[in-house]
């Protein structure tokens, strides 16, 4: 079964959630979490423990001066800019290119030939007996976040549990991380913001056709709207997790409210139970 | 020598643009003959990477020197790679104007990798 985590809002608790619910099912079975939040990932620092990285690469244009013939098409064809052909040369801009293999076909001489360009790793650990950690990440600057996600998958891919941490928001990132899960776990918190995004977050899951169910994270007992949202479309709220300092404070130290926190590791077991059917 | 001033119109008379990649038009002017084309930008709404694609529409029209306001750091190099000269216009005139202050020799190049 693959469960992803997402919520829309970013800092609503996707973590938290993700860390606690692996944490806890690592408890009495096997589990693989795969860090899909590329661009800033964080779940290794809840499991701090040796990794292996295996660098992500994507493929780039790279010509051939000998057949070129500065024709232009490649960089007619090119909507992102990543080939310019400037008076005696081709110019190439790889960290525009998007891999789309495009100049490679319109190229009239066979010119162009695509080469593996590094954009960021994949970095695996195992910080429990039962736990593996995926991490997927970016390196700073590059643009394509879902190609280093299908990687960082792909590492998890045959295992009978897998648990997917998203990115915030609903864009291409949160789509690529949503698609082929079994179940879409929403957190969200009391907060207009909160229910605002979780909103479009519903939307998305709908749209990929994934059963969906709602975390609030941060609730202050004012989750009246939350909770006719969640009525109007059919989501069960599975879990609701108090704003509270004594939370916070094994939060803030890096801490896992599941294993620190007494009666914690029964309710993330019941969000399990809650998910899995 | 083919000047190209970044113009929001057709034609000479036309305000100067600011912005390279994103302008609506292209003027090149043949400063031997006088003689005036303009050509619509078809990169004004594109996603991205309009620099380089726009270098190359200057290139494709035998430009050696453009005016505009300023340029990214991917055009930059693209234009410079092509051997084509920048310089800044920062006024609110035409494309007449911005090129008769570049033939003064009033505008300042704009550096390029």
């Amino acid at each position: 079964m693959k469960i992803a985590i997402a919520s829309g809002k970013g800092g609503t608790g996707k973590s938290t959630v993700a860390a606690n619910l692996a944490y806890t099912i690592a408890r009495s079975r096997d589990v693989v979490l795969v860090d899909c939040d590329v661009e800033e990932p964080n779940l290794h620092l809840f499991f701090p423990a040796p990794a292996v990285d295996v660098p992500v690469t994507t493929p780039v244009p790279e010509i051939d001066p000998d057949r070129c013939t500065l024709c232009g098409e490649c960089g007619r064809f090119c909507r992102f800019g990543a080939l310019a052909v400037v008076k005696d040369c081709v110019l190439t801009f790889p960290h525009l290119c998007h891999s789309c293999g495009g100049c490679t076909l319109v190229c009239p001489q066979g010119a162009i030939r695509e080469v593996p360009r590094t954009i960021g790793r994949v970095a695996c650990s195992r910080p429990l007996p039962r736990l593996v950690l995926v991490s997927g990440i970016l390196n700073e600057g590059e643009v394509q976040a879902p190609a280093v996600i299908r990687a960082a998958k792909m590492f998890a891919e045959g295992h009978p549990l897998i648990l997917y941490d998203a990115s915030p928001g609903i864009a291409c990132p949160v789509i690529e991380t949503l698609e082929g899960s079994d179940f879409c776990l929403l957190v969200t918190e009391s907060t207009p913001f909160g229910l605002h995004d979780l909103r479009l977050a519903v939307e998305v899951a709908e749209t990929l056709g994934i059963p969906a169910g709602i975390v609030i994270n941060r609730s202050d007992g004012e989750d009246a709207a939350t909770v006719a949202f969640a009525q109007e479309h059919n989501l069960p709220i599975l879990m609701t997790i108090p704003f509270s300092r004594e939370i916070a404070a094994v939060q803030n130290r890096g801490g896992l409210i599941g294993r620190d926190l007494p009666g914690w590791e029964e309710r993330f077991m019941d969000l399990f139970t809650g998910v899995s059917p | 020598m083919i000047v190209c001033i970044t113009a929001r119109a057709a034609g000479t008379e036309a305000p100067v643009e600011q912005r390279f990649g994103r302008a609506p038009y292209f003027v090149f002017v043949d400063t031997e003959t006088g003689k005036s084309e303009s050509v619509e930008n078809p990169l004004v709404d594109a996603a991205g990477g309009v620099g380089p694609r726009a270098a190359q529409v200057l290139s494709e029209h035998g430009a050696t020197v453009l005016i505009t306001g300023q340029v990214g750091g991917n055009a930059a190099r693209a234009l410079g790679t092509g051997g084509i000269k920048a310089y800044a216009y920062r006024g609110s005139g035409s494309v007449a104007d911005a090129l008769a202050a570049y033939t003064a020799g009033n505008l300042q190049p704009i550096p390029l990798a």
